[in-house]
Parts: structure tokens; sequence; C-alpha cells
């Protein structure tokens, strides 16, 4: 068995195989893998009796389910105007400079991909951006490129 | 009239005495005890009583869609909190859930007993996955007081995938059901159909705090606030050009000139309420415009902007938000979404003449009476007004 099968396997086993147990199972496969693979796609409707066009179809409907590959780490910089009046832009160049990618882009490392996100509820602390699934607020160029170093050991 | 940093936070202080009913700390199995010797008709009564409407934006009273929910003959009932906060502006409930989500908790017991459920739900925003440890643990503690005091009620935490769609209670169940967060026919309602076809009642965090609040002072108390049409108080969440942003809680009612006052930088050419899917208010209207159902209704999201920001900016930013969020069901939102986008931009590019702009007024008036949802209903609310009150900022 692949290890991408393996998983899927383990999670629909913590899950069930109701069709209420889909969103879950999905998140903690791109949890484990950052993304959705197709193979993953396909196992998890096999498990759950469903079509793979079913899956996939839901899959595709929410953000936060990939289906590109993406990097270990994800930032989500959110671009409502509030943060914008903040200089998000501003800060959107700094992690640029920094990873060297464009926003929407993953490092050639596999180390972070650079998203763009709506509202992350921050507005009064703004510019704000998650990095996986931790808060980064009132953001300055500088503290942008020490939260990313963080993550580089 | 322009106070200083310090007068305003001292005047908002002088409001929190007033209100303080969300952020205020009080023992929530002591609420549970009083829960306890009410029947369900004494508590929806009570909340019917107080006049609480929705906190989330679209208003519908609580103590009605409790009974509502009741009246539905069924063994298998369910209540749903939609932390599904998405709305541009809006922040508030995170802080509820940081401080008092025992609160909310108490909430959902309270609207189980009511109509019968043993299963709740919060449906929390993936963007707030950072939440969820912190709140399992108390949820562990609460099921804990739940079970010393017999009651069988039990809360389960689902996460979001980042659609703002989802916040609107039937593409949120849908999401539940595990499937695309598509918005359903309406009726039937959440209240007979809702979680896998069983009677559901989806209420807002800040509403299910406010009905914990409610029982615990007693409705008269909640209801002293507020005008006849907007009882109570409500958080808000202000941002964008305020010397004191963040979360407050303040009676409804006020005008915009009256939170102007307390919260802008002198400045304020505009106040955006209701976030991205509300109403943007101009400064010569501030005087007459009244924040609550009478007025301008709202989820709690107040964007403060002053005279340097552009208004085309602003709602350009709205715009592309909408094309990225219609879920893409039904035709008017999610064409006439990206029709109103490129349009402005035409005009403003000048491929287009200014006269087109009423073309575009019209196509908004057709999406608020034939979009599916509450999502395409209103996008002509940001559009329409900014566009009428500020038609140059949007031509040249």
């Amino acid at each position: 068995m692949s290890p991408t099968a393996e998983l899927v396997k383990r999670t629909v086993e913590r899950h069930g195989t109701q069709r209420e147990s889909l969103l879950p199972i999905l998140q903690d496969i791109v949890k484990a893998q950052h993304y959705l693979t197709d193979e993953a796609m396909v196992e998890v409707a096999n498990l759950l009796d469903l079509s793979a066009a079913e899956v996939y179809g839901t899959a595709s409907f929410y953000t936060f389910l990939d289906l590109k590959p993406r990097g270990e780490n994800i930032i989500r910089i959110c671009k409502t105007i509030t943060c914008y009046m903040k200089g998000k832009d501003e800060i959107i160049k700094a992690i640029e400079d920094r990873l060297k990618i464009k926003l929407g882009e993953t490092t050639s490392d596999g180390k972070f991909s650079f998203l763009a996100a709506n509202c992350i509820g921050w507005c009064h602390e703004g510019p704000a951006m998650l990095i996986n699934d931790k808060v980064y607020t009132k953001l300055t160029p500088k503290k942008a490129i020490d939260a990313i170093n963080e993550y580089y050991d | 009239m322009v106070m200083d940093r310090e007068e305003k936070v001292k005047k908002l202080n002088e409001h929190k005495e007033k209100v303080n009913q969300i952020f205020q700390p009080i023992n929530f199995c002591e609420i549970l005890d009083k829960t306890i010797q009410m029947n369900p008709e004494e508590i929806i009564s009570e909340v019917t009583e107080s006049g609480l409407r929705g906190r989330g934006g679209a208003g519908f009273p609580t103590g009605l869609k409790w009974k509502f929910a009741s009246e539905q003959d069924s063994d298998v009932k369910y209540i749903i909190a939609n932390a599904d906060e998405g709305e541009p502006g809006t922040f508030k409930d995170r802080q509820i859930l940081e401080e008092q989500a025992e609160k909310m908790f108490v909430g959902m017991a309270l609207c189980a007993r009511a109509i019968g459920a043993k299963e709740g739900f919060i449906y929390l925003r993936a963007e707030y996955n950072y939440l969820k440890p912190d709140l399992e643990a108390r949820l562990e503690k609460f099921h804990g007081c739940l079970k010393d005091k017999g009651l069988e009620f039990a809360i389960s935490i689902r996460s979001g995938s980042g659609a703002y769609v989802c916040g609107e209670e039937t593409s949120l169940i849908e999401s539940m059901e595990g499937k695309r967060g598509e918005p359903r026919n309406k009726p039937p309602y959440p209240i007979s159909n809702g979680y896998l076809g069983q009677p559901t009642v989806v209420n807002n965090v800040e509403t299910l705090v406010y009905t914990a609040m409610i029982i615990h002072m007693g409705h008269e108390q909640f209801k002293a606030l507020g005008t006849k049409d907007s009882r109570g108080a409500k958080v808000f969440s202000v941002s964008g050009d305020a010397d004191v942003e963040g979360i407050y809680e303040l009676e409804l009612g006020m005008t915009i000139q009256e939170f102007v006052d307390l919260f802008g930088d002198g400045d304020t050419k505009a106040v955006q309420v209701g976030g991205s899917s509300g109403f943007c208010v101009p400064r010569k209207k501030f005087g007459e415009t009244i924040i609550g159902f009478e007025g301008v209704p709202t989820g709690g999201s107040m964007m403060l902007f002053n005279s340097s920001r552009s208004m085309y900016h602003v709602l350009h930013n709205y715009l592309e938000f909408f094309c990225e969020e219609s879920c893409g069901q039904c035709t008017p939102c999610r064409v006439g979404s990206q029709q109103l986008l490129k349009g402005i931009e035409a005009i403003k590019k000048g491929d287009k003449p200014a006269s087109y702009l009423e073309e575009l007024k019209k196509l908004a008036e057709t999406m608020r009476i034939s979009s599916k949802c509450g999502l395409g209903q209103s996008i002509p609310n940001p559009f329409l007004s900014i566009v009428e009150n500020f038609r140059e900022e949007i031509i040249f």
C-alpha cells in the first residue's frame, strides 16, 4: 500500500465512512500532506463509497483544501481593505523578497507557499497573516521576515 | 467636535460601565442551575420577551426561532453555533470565543433544553483553527459540569475550510454534511429541515451569549437598553481610520455621528456598516442614520474611512471579495459580481462612458431580487451605497 493510501485508510478509520466525515477527513489529509493529491481523493471516494467526482467537487469548493502542490508551511496574508490601509502591500513585497517567490507561488525547496486570504479577523491589528494555524498581527516588514525565519532552523 | 484619545477612552469606559454584558465574568454553572429549574416554555418566553434579534446580521428574532424549532415533532434536533465569522471587518466572535466561550456553551445548552436537542455543534472557521485546542479543553470542563447536573447534552467542534458563504446557515449545514457549501432553497428552513434533515437551530456566537445573559439577569435588564426595534446592546468590531480600534460592546440605537465622534480620527468621510455586504454611510448622513434595525443593521463590522481614502478602491476591494466568495451556484450572483467589478474598472479606464454606471445599478437591483441567498442579495448594498454617494470617485 502506498503511503498516501495508508494515510487515507488511517484517517477514514478515525472519522468513519459516513458522508458527514468527508470534510474532517479531507482536512486531516491536507494537514499531513499540505494538499490533496488525485490519489488521495480517489482513495477517499472508494472508502466512503462516493464517486471520485463527488469528492473532487466538494474539495475544490473550499479554499483551504488545496488541490495544487503546496509547501510545508502556508502563509496566508489578509488582503481585505483594512489590512491594505495598514500597509499589507509593503509586507507582501518584503515576504516576496525574502522567499524569492511571488504571491501565489511555492518556494523551490518546498518550505513555503505564499497565498492571499480574505479577512482573517484581525482588522484592528492589521496587517495580519497566518502561517499554518498561527496568527501574526501588526506586521512590519521586519516582523514578517522574523516570523518566516522561525520556520528555518 | 474632536475628542483626543484620552477623552475617547474615558467615554468608552463610561459606555462599558453602562453595558458590559458579553465580557462580564459570570459563573456558568450557576446559570445552568437556573436553567434546570426552568421549563422549555419559560426559557423561550424569557428570550422572546427580551426582544433579542440574531446578532450575525440578519436579525431574526431569536425567541421565535427557538419556538418554531421547539414545536417540531422530532426526537432528534440540533443546535449549531455559527462561528464562521467571515464578514470582512468582523472579529468580535473570535474575542468572545477566546474570553467567554463558556457563556456560549451555556447559551447552546439553554437552546437545547428549550427545543429538545441533545447534540450541539460549533462550526468554527478554518482561519480560527488556533482556537480549537483551548475550546476543546474548556468544553471538557463544561461537559463535566453538565454531567454533574444530570443534563444530557454534548457539544462538538467542526471546522470550516475557508468559504465565506458557509456563514449562511443552509450552506453551513451543507458543509457539515460533507458537501459543497452551497445554500439550499428556502423554505424549508433549518428549524424544520436542518442538519441531516432534522430540526436545527443555527445561532451566531454573540446571540447565544446574550441568551445566557438574558436568563442570568432577566429579560427586563436586557430590554432596558436599545430602541423599540433594536433591543439590547451589541458587540462592534471597529477598524480602519480610527484611533481606538478594537472590540466594543455598545447600546444599539446610536447615530453614526455619535459613533464617529467616539471612534473617528476627526476626518471620517464614510463608515461602512456591516462589512463588505453592508452599507456605506457618507458624512452628510451621519447625523440621521441610526445603528440598528430601523437604520443600518449590522453584524458588528464598522470600518471607518477618512478623506485620504479612495472609495473606488474600497468598492473594488469588496467586489473582488464577492467574485471570489460567490459560491457560483446561481447566475445573478456569480456573473453579476464579476460584471459589476469589470464594469467599474471599464468606467475608470474610460472604456465605458459614465452613463454605464446606470446600467450597473440596474444589474445590482436585479441581483438583489434574483440571487438565491443573502450573499448575492446583499452585494447591491455596498455597490449602490458607494456608487450613489461617491459617484465622482468611481468615475474619475
